[in-house]
C-alpha cells in the first residue's frame, strides 16, 4: 500500500467538500478498495471515509412505503432488518461475516463490480440511487462494467428501494471467491416484474426483459422455460462458458420465481 | 477399553495448545537485532531475454541498503536439483542451471530478477519499483505437448530440447507388455488430466539470514520440512559454507504438505545477502507471492491401457505420461513421475504386465514439485479409473472386478521394482463395504432422484510406497541423498528425557505421538519426554519430513536409540541391585530382577548415571544418552478401500458428496485420533483436487488462478462428515513398531472415488457417453459434460 492521507468526515456536506480534490478517493466499507490498495493496484493522495457520516447510516420505510437504506449501511444491518425479505436474505449472502460487517451498500453500488449481488437488487427493485446532488434511477444508474452514472466526487447518500409482492435472488457462487458466478434477483410488483441478472455479462448487471414480459403474464418457472438468455455478451472465463452462464441465468431465474415470496 | 496413555492412545496434541493460542513460534515471529528486509522483484513475463537491469535510481531511493541482481551471483552455484533420472536410452536427464537470481532470461512468472535489501518491507518494495527493466519478450511455453515438438521453443537456450528425459520403466519389459495387449480379450483406454495444484500452507514461506562477522558463522531461519537437507543442500552446493559454519533453524511451521522441502533460491539469497549486508536478512511471502514461488504439484497427462483376458484378469497396464517440471527443476522434482509414481502401478492388483512411459517437459511456468502423495495420487488417479472405465464397459460390478484382481498373498513382488511386504485388501474392501451400506443405494438414489438430483456411487481402492525410503535402493535410482532417519535420547538425572529427531513436524503432532512411543517403550509418563526437532545445532543429521516417513523411520530411530538407552540402564540397575544384567527386567518404570521382589526406580538409575558414586564405571560410562540412525531395508505401504456418494444438479452441473467412507491400513497405529486427523486432512486436499482446485496458465504463460479469488480452495462446507476405519492392520514386517504411515493416504486414496461416483451418476442419469471428466469437477465442466 501506497502512503495516503485519510479524512473521516462526520457530515455529506464535509465529505463532499473533502472529495473535490482530484486525487481524493471515497472509501466506504473498503471490502474492494484496501486489497486493491494493498496489491498496489490502486493508489490515492486522500482516503476519504463515509463511514462516520451519521446521516447516512441506518434503514427505515418512507412514507411512499419505499425502503431506504443509507449509503453507509452495512450488508449486516440490511441483513437483519425486515421490512423486505428478499433484500435482507441477499445482504446476507454477500461475503462472509467479516465482509457483511463492514462493507456498505452504497460502496458496492458505487464500485458496480459486475459480478456483485446489490446491483441485481437495486435494479430489479427499481431502486433509486440518492446522491448529494441528484436522484438518480437504477435503470440509469449502471452503465457497465465497474461503470455507474456517479461523476467524480458524487457520494450514495442513500438507496430507496420499492417493496415488491415477492421476490427472490438466488445466486450461483463463482466456487473460488463467491462472488455471484450468475445471480437473479426476480421482484414482482403491481403493475408488473422485474428481473435482473447479475455475473453473467460483460456489461454488467442487465435486465432480461423477455423473462420480465413472460412472467408478468404468468408468474410460474414454466413461462421461463421456452426462454433463453442470448450468450454473445455473456463472461468467458476460468469458471465457466458463455453458454454455461447464459443457461444459469435461466435456470437461476427459474428458482426464483418458484421460491419468490 | 482404549488405552489412555502410551502406543495406542488418543492423547491430546501437545503442541495445539500453543498453536490454538497464539504462543507459536513461527518464522516471521523471528526479528532480530538490526534487521533489514527483502523485496524481490519478479518477472511478469513468462519467458524474455534479460537486455537490462538498471537500478541507479532505485539505489538512491530512501532506505535501501543495496540491491542485488544475478550478477551478483555469477560466481555462486545454483539451486541443486536432488535426485538424476536416467532416461530409457541410459542417458541422464537433461539439467538446466537454476540461478538464484536470473541471468540472462527469464523463464516464469515470478523468477526473481533483482532483490532489494532495505531499511522496512516497503521501502524495498518502492525502490523495486523503480529498477527499470529492458525484456525482451519471447514466445511463453505452456502446453506439454507442443513444448516437445520439433522447433518449438526453448525454455533453456543451453538445452538440446525443452524434454528433461524420457523414462522407460520397466524398459526391458516392454515387448512383453505390448505382447500382453495383443493377446488381451479386451483393452480399456483413458486419457485424463492430473490437475496442477497450489499447495497453499497457511503459513506462507519466510526466510531470515543472519551471520556474524565474529565468528563467520551463518544462521538460517525457514520455513522447512527438512533443516538439515537445507543446510547440505545450500552449504555444500550453493553457497560453499561447511556445515560446522552454517546452522538452519525450521522453528514452528505451519503446514508444508510437500511444498517447504525443497531449497527455494529465497532462503540462499537471505543466507548471502546477510553476509555481503552484514546483518540480518528477512523475506517474509506475501500470498501473492506464494502462488508464483512455492513449488506448484501434479499436473500431468496421461494416456493409460488396461489390458484383461476373457476372464477379465488384468494382463496389462500401459502409461504415456507427460508430466511438467516447470521452469527449473526443484529439489526433488524429477522423482515424482518417475520413482514415486511408476512404481505404484500395480496398484493392490497382480497385473504382469506393466509398462510406464514418462516425458518430463520444461514450461515457461512455475517449478512442480512434490505435493502431499506425490505421484502416488497420480498413479492411483489413473489406474482406479481405467479399472472403473474398464467394469462399465464389461458389464461387470467394478468392485469385484477389484476383488478378482485382488493380490492376496505376500511378499509380492510388483513388476515395477517393489515388494509389497504385508496387506489385506480384501480386509479393507471388506470394511469399507461394511461403512456403506451399498445395498441401500437404490433407495438412496431414488429419493435424490425425487429431489431432481443425480446420485453416483464411487469405489476406489489404492496403495502407497511410504516411509521413504531405503537409501542404498534410491540411490540406485537416482537418489542424491539417503533417506534414513536419526534420533538422540538424552535422558536427564532425574529421569526425564528429550528425544532430538531429524524428523520436522509441521503440523502432524510429532512432539505427541513420538513421545508416547518412548514413555511406553519405558513406562514412564508422556510428559516426561519431550520432543525437539528444526534445528541443525541441537538435532542428529536426519532427512525430514515427507512421504509418510516420520513415524516410520523417524519412530524406528527413535525406538532404536531408546532400545539402547534400555540396555544401558539395565546395566547400571543390575549394578545397583547387585544382580545379573540379564535378569533385569523394565515394567511401568522400574527394574526389578526377575523372581525376586528386588526394584528400582527409573529415576534411581537414571539419577545414578549423572551421580555415578555407586556406578559400574570400568565397564559403562557415565550419562545416559544414545543416538540411532534407521535406514529401512524396504518402503512401507499403506492401502484402503475408498468410497464416495454424491448428488448432482442436473440443472448447473454442481456436486454435492453426500457421503465419504475411507477404510485404510496403516499397519500399527501409535494415536488413534491423530491418524484419523490426518486421513481427515488428506481428504480434503483429494477432494479439493477432485471438484475444486486448479492452477490454470494462459497461453502467454500468465497465472489466472494467483489468487484466492480464481483459486478454489477447499473451505469445511464443501466435506461431509468423513467415516474413517483403521481397524483393519497388517503391521509392516520390517520396522520395529510395524507401522506404515498415514500422512498422504487420504490425499492419494480420494479423488478417483470422486470422479468415479459422478460418472456413475451421470451414466445412471443416461449420459451414456461421459466416460470421464477431467478434475477438477466443477459445476461448469459437469455441466458441459451432460451437454453431449
Amino acid at each position: 500500500m501506497y502512503n495516503f492521507e485519510f479524512s473521516k468526515p462526520s457530515t455529506i456536506a464535509d465529505a463532499v467538500a473533502a472529495l473535490s480534490s482530484d486525487e481524493a478517493q471515497a472509501l466506504g466499507g473498503g471490502q474492494t478498495l484496501l486489497p486493491t490498495m494493498k496489491q498496489r493496484l490502486a493508489q490515492t493522495d486522500m482516503l476519504v471515509s463515509l463511514t462516520g457520516i451519521g446521516e447516512m447510516q441506518g434503514i427505515c420505510v418512507g412514507d411512499d412505503g419505499e425502503l431506504c437504506i443509507g449509503g453507509a449501511t452495512t450488508h449486516a444491518a440490511v441483513a437483519a432488518d425486515g421490512n423486505y425479505p428478499g433484500l435482507a436474505s441477499l445482504a446476507g449472502r454477500i461475503g462472509d461475516p467479516a465482509v457483511r460487517n463492514r462493507g456498505t451498500i452504497g460502496g458496492s453500488l458505487a464500485n458496480n463490480d459486475p459480478s456483485a449481488c446489490y446491483p441485481a437488487a437495486a435494479l430489479a427493485s427499481g431502486a433509486t440511487i440518492k446522491t448529494n446532488a441528484r436522484d438518480i434511477a437504477a435503470d440509469d444508474y449502471f452503465q457497465g462494467m465497474f461503470d455507474t452514472a456517479l461523476e467524480d466526487g458524487e457520494i450514495i447518500t442513500e438507496v430507496r428501494f420499492p417493496i415488491p409482492e415477492v421476490s427472490n435472488y438466488q445466486k450461483f457462487v463463482q466456487p473460488a471467491s463467491r462472488f455471484a458466478l450468475v445471480g437473479v434477483f426476480v421482484a414482482k410488483f403491481a403493475d408488473g416484474v422485474r428481473v435482473a441478472v447479475t455475473g453473467a455479462s460483460s456489461d454488467g448487471v442487465f435486465r432480461w426483459a423477455e423473462a420480465e414480459a413472460a412472467l408478468a403474464a404468468d408468474f410460474s418457472k414454466a413461462a421461463v422455460d421456452a426462454l433463453a438468455v442470448p450468450s454473445g455478451d455473456m463472461i468467458s472465463d476460468l469458471h465457466g462458458t458463455a453458454d454455461y452462464r447464459a443457461h444459469l441465468a435461466k435456470v437461476m431465474t427459474g428458482r426464483a420465481v418458484a421460491a419468490a415470496s | 477399553m482404549p488405552k489412555d496413555h502410551g502406543i495406542g492412545a488418543s492423547s491430546k496434541r501437545r503442541e495445539d495448545v500453543r498453536f490454538l493460542t497464539g504462543q507459536g513460534r513461527y518464522t516471521d515471529d523471528i526479528n532480530l537485532q538490526g534487521q533489514a528486509y527483502v523485496h524481490f522483484l519478479r518477472s511478469d513475463v513468462a519467458h524474455g531475454v534479460l537486455r537490462s537491469v538498471d537500478t541507479s535510481a532505485a539505489a538512491e531511493m530512501p532506505g535501501v541498503v543495496r540491491i542485488f541482481t544475478g550478477t551478483d551471483f555469477e560466481g555462486v552455484g545454483g539451486v541443486p536439483c536432488g535426485w538424476q533420472v536416467t532416461d530409457r536410452h541410459g542417458e541422464p536427464m537433461q539439467e538446466p542451471a537454476h540461478p538464484i537470481l536470473a541471468q540472462g532470461k527469464v523463464r516464469y512468472v515470478g523468477d526473481a530478477i533483482a532483490a532489494v535489501v532495505a531499511e522496512t518491507k516497503e521501502q524495498a518494495r518502492n525502490a523495486a519499483e523503480a529498477i527499470e527493466l529492458d525484456i525482451e519478450e519471447l514466445p511463453a511455453v505452456v502446453d506439454m505437448k507442443t513444448a516437445v515438438q520439433e522447433g518449438a521453443t526453448k525454455v533453456h537456450d543451453d538445452l538440446t530440447s525443452n524434454l528433461c528425459y524420457d523414462w522407460g520403466f520397466v524398459e526391458e519389459n516392454k515387448p512383453a507388455v505390448d505382447a500382453a495387449f495383443e493377446a488381451a480379450a479386451h483393452v480399456t483406454t483413458l486419457e485424463l488430466v492430473n490437475n496442477r495444484l497450489s499447495p497453499n500452507p497457511m503459513e506462507p514461506r519466510v526466510a531470515v539470514g543472519d551471520y556474524n562477522p565474529g565468528t563467520d558463522d551463518s544462521t538460517l531461519y525457514t520455513t522447512s520440512q527438512n533443516p538439515h537437507v537445507i543446510r547440505l543442500l545450500m552449504g555444500a552446493f550453493v553457497l560453499g559454507i561447511p556445515e560446522h559454519k552454517l546452522r538452519v533453524v525450521a522453528p514452528d511451521v505451519g503446514g508444508g504438505f510437500g511444498s517447504k522441502i525443497f531449497h527455494y533460491v529465497e532462503e540462499a539469497f537471505c543466507t548471502f545477502a546477510a553476509k555481503a549486508c552484514r546483518r540480518p536478512v528477512k523475506w517474509t511471502s506475501s500470498r501473492s507471492e506464494a502462488f508464483i514461488t512455492d513449488a506448484h504439484g501434479r499436473d500431468h497427462v496421461t494416456k493409460i491401457e488396461l489390458a484383461l483376458d476373457a476372464d477379465n484378469n488384468f494382463t496389462g497396464i500401459r502409461t504415456d505420461t507427460y508430466a511438467n517440471m516447470g521452469a527449473y527443476l526443484s529439489t526433488f522434482a524429477p522423482s515424482v513421475p518417475t520413482w514415486l509414481h511408476g512404481t505404484l502401478m500395480a496398484g493392490n492388483y497382480k497385473t504382469p504386465n506393466i509398462y510406464v512411459n514418462v516425458k518430463a517437459v520444461f514450461t515457461n511456468t512455475v517449478p512442480v514439485d512434490a505435493y502431499r502423495g506425490a505421484g502416488r495420487p497420480e498413479a492411483t488417479f489413473q489406474l482406479e479409473r481405467v479399472i472403473d472405465k474398464a467394469a462399465r464397459e464389461l458389464g461387470v460390478d467394478p468392485i469385484e472386478l477389484r476383488r478378482q484382481n485382488f493380490i492376496t498373498e505376500f511378499p509380492y513382488a510388483t513388476p515395477v521394482a517393489v515388494e509389497y511386504d504385508t496387506g489385506d485388501y480384501e480386509g479393507t474392501m471388506t470394511k469399507l463395504l461394511e461403512m456403506i451400506d451399498r445395498d441401500g443405494f437404490e433407495g438412496r438414489r431414488a429419493e435424490s432422484e425425487k429431489n431432481g438430483k443425480l446420485r453416483g456411487i464411487g469405489v476406489n481402492c489404492y496403495i502407497e510406497a511410504c516411509g521413504i525410503a531405503p537409501s542404498a535402493l534410491v540411490g540406485q535410482l537416482g537418489a542424491r541423498a539417503g533417506l534414513y532417519e536419526s534420533a538422540t535420547v538424552r535422558v536427564n538425572a532425574t529421569g526425564g528425557l528429550v528425544v532430538m529427531t531429524g524428523s520436522h513436524s509441521h503440523g502432524q503432532g510429532h512432539e505427541t505421538s513420538f513421545a508416547q512411543v518412548v514413555a511406553d517403550m519405558i513406562g514412564i509418563a508422556e510428559d516426561q519426554v519431550e520432543i525437539v526437532h528444526g534445528d541443525t545445532a541441537n538435532t542428529p543429521m536426519g532427512m525430514g519430513t515427507y512421504g509418510s516417513r516420520s513415524i516410520a523411520v523417524g519412530g524406528s530411530a527413535m525406538v532404536r536409540a531408546t532400545e539402547k538407552i534400555i540396555a544401558k540402564a539395565k546395566k547400571i540397575a543390575a549394578h545397583l541391585m547387585e544382580a545379573s544384567e540379564g535378569d533385569i527386567e523394565l515394567k511401568d518404570g522400574q527394574f526389578s530382577v526377575a523372581g525376586t521382589d528386588k526394584s528400582v526406580a527409573w529415576g534411581d538409575v537414571t539419577l545414578a548415571a549423572y551421580v555415578p558414586h555407586n556406578y559400574p564405571l570400568e565397564e559403562i560410562e557415565p550419562g545416559l544418552e544414545e543416538t540411532a540412525f534407521y535406514d529401512p531395508n524396504n518402503f512401507t505401504y499403506p492401502a484402503g478401500a475408498y468410497a464416495c456418494e454424491v448428488e448432482v444438479d442436473p440443472d448447473t452441473g454442481k456436486v454435492e458428496i453426500m457421503s465419504f467412507a475411507a477404510a485404510d491400513d496403516f499397519g500399527n497405529v501409535i494415536n488413534p485420533m491423530i491418524v484419523e486427523g490426518q486421513v481427515h486432512g488428506g481428504l480434503a486436499q483429494g477432494i479439493g483436487q477432485a471438484l475444486l482446485e486448479n492452477v490454470s496458465y494462459d497461453e502467454n504463460g500468465q497465472l489466472l488462478s494467483a489468487s484466492y479469488m480464481d483459486y478454489t480452495m477447499p473451505r469445511a462446507g464443501d466435506m461431509p462428515m468423513f467415516q474413517v476405519d483403521h481397524s483393519s492392520q497388517t503391521p509392516c514386517t520390517h520396522n520395529p513398531l510395524g507401522v506404515k504411515g498415514c500422512g498422504e493416504a487420504g490425499a492419494i486414496g480420494s479423488p478417483p472415488s470422486v470422479v468415479n461416483a459422478v460418472v456413475d451418476a451421470l451414466q445412471r442419469a443416461g449420459h451414456t457417453n461421459v466416460t470421464h471428466i477431467d478434475m477438477p469437477l466443477t459445476p461448469a465442466r459437469v455441466w458441459a459434460a451432460m451437454q453431449g
